[in-house]
């Protein structure tokens, strides 16, 4: 299944942006992120940005929903161009909640295949695995650090060079290679943020180390 | 002459700042924000902290007008409230005033007006604590930019 899906997303990126896909090396990660909270939304902008990622930052699980095309079912194509390669979305929010936003994008055909992070203040471990079971690529506890989203953007830069290699799936439960299921046992912004083993010198992105 | 004064001026950062650290009032994550600051986004962090006083703000006044309605105290309301403000809060890393909406979230899943009130009145004695010592933050940096910007009148 993430073969497929990995394949056509990589697919997707050339025809959507009419580059072959080593151009596609300097184009930065838009990642769609969604919360209540103002607060948050700029704190997590800047982090994103300071990543080198594009963002588009709005408020509701419905805008979100609304600015990917899913809202009304308008069929793909609701790209216009900027395409959206995460999405990272807090848990708690009036109206849809952040899971209920991870289950529209994982049951489109379209959209599936986008990376979905979790964001919440409270370290749940039930609330973690149902997100996780239901797609989820991460969970991150609030407060967002720095070292959460790195973390994040280094693992979806990597896993997308390195396509098929890797892409015998997310494994949802792990975040490296080193293979211990760490989720089961604590949240996943409690392991250590060193950078995943994968050589940095094709991800030519600005020394965001700070 | 202008060194010294940008030197007091910094220490001064950081007498306040290790006080704020050593009460408890701030924690880590108001680090966290303030390493987020650079050339292309040197306010940052004031930017932040001004939208959440602006937020708290209207979060205390909608929590005092709940608590004043004897006739029905919408605990429920009161909680939601609570989530928004303990969330925002520890988004800035304003660590005591998260740890008091923790124990009026505590009072108001109990109904105990009592303890509501005792922890909206302590919320707010926070709120005004951590906004004043905040604004001195501020203005220190300011002054910090206008004594960098007389020492180095060419740069621009």
């Amino acid at each position: 299944m993430a073969v497929n899906g990995a394949v056509t997303w990589l697919r997707r990126a050339e025809e959507i942006d009419g580059y072959d896909l080593s151009a596609s090396d300097s184009e930065e990660v838009h990642v769609l992120a969604v919360d209540d909270s103002l607060v948050d939304r700029k704190v997590i902008e800047r982090l994103l940005k300071i990543t080198s990622c594009k963002v588009t930052a709005v408020d509701s699980g419905r805008r979100a929903l609304q600015f990917l095309g899913l809202d009304e079912e308008k069929e793909a194509n609701g790209f216009d161009g900027l395409k959206v390669d995460l999405i990272i979305t807090d848990y708690c929010m009036p109206g849809m909640t952040g899971y209920e936003l991870l289950k529209k994008v994982k049951e489109s055909s379209v959209f599936r295949e986008i990376p979905v992070v979790i964001m919440s203040s409270e370290n749940v471990i039930a609330r973690i695995d149902r997100c996780l079971e239901e797609g989820a690529e991460d969970f991150i506890v609030k407060p967002v650090k720095l070292s959460d989203v790195k973390r994040i953007i280094d693992y979806m830069t990597m896993d997308f060079r390195e396509g098929e290699e890797r892409r015998g799936g997310i494994n949802k439960r792990k975040l490296r290679d080193d293979g211990d299921d760490r989720f089961s046992s604590s949240p996943p912004s409690t392991l250590s943020s060193s950078s995943p083993t994968a050589p940095s010198n094709w991800i030519l992105r600005p020394d965001v180390s700070k | 002459m202008l060194g010294l004064a940008a030197d007091r001026l910094r220490a001064d950062t950081n007498r306040l700042l290790a006080f704020l650290f050593h009460q408890g009032i701030l924690d880590e994550q108001f680090l966290q924000l303030q390493q987020l600051e650079d050339e292309s986004s040197p306010n940052f962090v004031s930017e932040v902290v001004n939208i959440y006083f602006h937020e708290s703000e209207k979060l205390l006044r909608n929590l005092r007008s709940l608590l004043m309605d004897r006739e029905l105290s919408d605990y429920n309301k009161m909680g939601i409230h609570l989530n928004q403000f303990m969330g925002s809060s520890s988004s800035i890393g304003a660590k005591r005033i998260r740890n008091v909406c923790v124990a009026f979230r505590a009072a108001s899943e109990q109904n105990n007006r009592a303890g509501c009130l005792r922890a909206l009145e302590l919320l707010e004695h926070e709120y005004c604590f951590l906004k004043n010592k905040l604004h001195e933050l501020f203005q220190i940096q300011q002054q910090r930019v206008l004594a960098a910007g007389v020492r180095y009148p060419m740069q621009n």
